[in-house]
């Protein structure tokens, strides 16, 4: 399933600052709403956003209940080398999503 | 609510009605009257949230069912084929005598073509297909059908517009034909054109139809909502898309 | 008036459901944000060090049409490198059920230090931003939001 959209600059000069750019499909339940029924919904929501470079990671967020449905997040990183961009979403209920791309680096 | 309530009570006695139909030259989309913030939002497509049921609607897209083709199957690249589609619907069914909407013909589809039960009213893959569909007439006039069958729904849409409704008596035209750009609850009040649907509603934390959004409408007045697609429903919405013909796609939208 | 197909119920629907709005919003928020909590969640992130003002920065529009979704920015000037870099950013509100939004981790492979997220406010609240420099130092930042309500929404 497509979850997640990315946006990073496929190619850059060593040393540039690059802008990355993630949505994510989620519902971010807080844990705090009842339903129709007034029963509350269970918490569940991403708790942790990592993105590696070649395997080092460049970037964590830890998130709480209070970030907003489906899940914006940017951020920079120094383009070092070429390699590729892994991203991964972690949450409740199991919840872990990974995607990837790729980066020219000249 | 009540602050609501009260709110609307005081339109309601301080506002003549006025039952005048917005000038072509005035017609202004939503997003016009959104803060900076949530224009961005809608502009941007990684900023827009409604892109993700885009994304999954274009996977529903090439998705085949058991012995059955997939929409692409039939339609090939939606860039093409469903270019300019959302702009003409509601449209006349010669099967079922009756206009019926883009989420309709989405149904038929799947029961006629693809042997598979309809999509429920309002779910994750019926939305997505809407949306993807939807964003394929970005930027595209609305274009409703010039067909003369359609000619006694319209006129029922137009009627339902501007008949007073629920306990507060209020009717779509009083709100959003003549009160435009005033406030209710703190909100601007738009002309109500349907050019973003699906949209992804701040307020819903998701993306809706035009029917959900009609509800909301029904219930703020304290009037009780048509059944999904209940044919007076589908007409206003031939009526909203009449009203606003000419004015561009943007599905899939961002409002508050 | 509940949807077909529909589990969830936001708080204002909820609300709005409620017959006495005002005693709707008291009874549906199990845990109001409190000073205690904030100060809290505040001295886990700087483990009790000298809060001072400035250097960071928070930026959120100043009048918000939905509490649901509003954009932040935080960021702060630095040159990044090994021996002058900000460690990691937080965001924090005064009056959420929960003082927590969100830490995010920093290094010099950061080259900037900056970070754009969307966040939920319960209501017209405050939104604190700290960060942590490598020297140890911390450092806040923190704007007034006024949140608005929705009209017409699902009752």
């Amino acid at each position: 399933m497509n979850l997640a959209r990315l946006s990073f600059p496929k190619t850059a000069k060593k040393g540039e600052i690059i802008e990355i750019r993630t949505l994510i499909s989620h519902v971010m339940e807080t844990g705090y709403r009842p339903d129709a029924t007034g029963k509350v919904v269970p918490r569940d929501i991403i708790r942790r956003f990592t993105c590696h470079y070649d395997g080092e990671e460049v970037f964590r967020a830890d998130l709480w209940q209070a970030i907003a449905a489906n899940p914006y997040l940017s951020f920079t990183t120094v383009a070092t080398k070429s390699g590729e961009l892994t991203f991964t979403w972690e949450g409740d209920n199991g919840f872990r999503h990974v995607e990837s791309g790729t980066i020219t680096v000249t | 609510m009540i602050r609501l309530l009260s709110l609307a009570c005081c339109l309601v006695a301080a506002l003549p009605v006025l039952a005048a139909e917005i000038k072509t030259r005035d017609r202004r989309s939503g997003f016009d009257f959104m803060t900076p913030s949530s224009q961005d939002m809608q502009r941007d497509d990684m900023l827009n949230p409604g892109m993700l049921w885009v994304l999954e609607g274009e996977a529903l897209w090439q998705q085949q069912a058991a012995n059955a083709p997939s929409c692409a199957g039939c339609h090939g690249d939606a860039k093409d084929s469903m270019r300019g589609a959302a702009a003409r619907y509601p449209a006349f069914n010669d099967r079922l005598n009756r206009p019926i909407n883009l989420q309709q013909r989405i149904n038929l589809c799947r029961s006629e073509n693809q042997q598979q039960p309809a999509f429920e009213p309002e779910s994750r893959p019926l939305l997505a297909l809407s949306a993807f569909i939807g964003a394929q007439s970005r930027g595209l006039p609305i274009a409703p059908p010039e067909d003369a069958r359609l000619a006694p729904h319209l006129e029922n849409g137009r009627q339902f517009f501007k008949t007073p409704m629920g306990q507060l008596g209020l009717s779509c035209a009083q709100c959003h034909d003549d009160n435009w750009g005033g406030r209710l609850a703190g909100a601007p009040i738009p002309q109500a054109h349907p050019t973003g649907y699906p949209i992804y509603r701040l307020e819903w934390q998701t993306l809706g139809s035009l029917q959900r959004r009609l509800r909301n409408c029904l219930t703020g007045i304290r009037a009780e909502p048509f059944d999904w697609d209940a044919p007076e429903m589908v007409e206003l919405e031939l009526y909203l898309m009449k009203r606003a013909a000419g004015m561009n796609i943007e599905t899939p939208a961002v409002r508050p | 008036m509940p949807m077909p197909g529909r589990t969830r119920w936001t708080r204002r629907e909820t609300l709005a459901a409620s017959a006495a709005g005002a005693v709707g919003l008291l009874l549906v928020r199990p845990s109001w944000g409190t000073p205690d909590a904030l100060a809290a969640a505040i001295r886990e992130f700087t483990g009790g060090a000298t809060l001072q003002r400035g250097r960071v920065k928070l930026d959120l529009p100043p009048l918000v049409e939905n509490g649901n979704s509003v954009s932040v920015t935080v960021r702060m000037d630095s040159p990044m490198t090994a021996e002058d870099h900000v460690r990691a950013l937080a965001l924090f509100t005064e009056q959420n059920p929960q003082p927590n939004v969100a830490i995010f981790h920093l290094s010099p492979r950061s080259g900037r230090a900056i970070v754009t997220t969307r966040m939920r406010l319960a209501t017209s609240q405050k939104v604190i931003a700290l960060a942590q420099h490598s020297d140890g130092s911390f450092w806040s930042d923190q704007v007034d939001v006024i949140v608005t309500l929705a009209a017409c929404v699902e009752g």
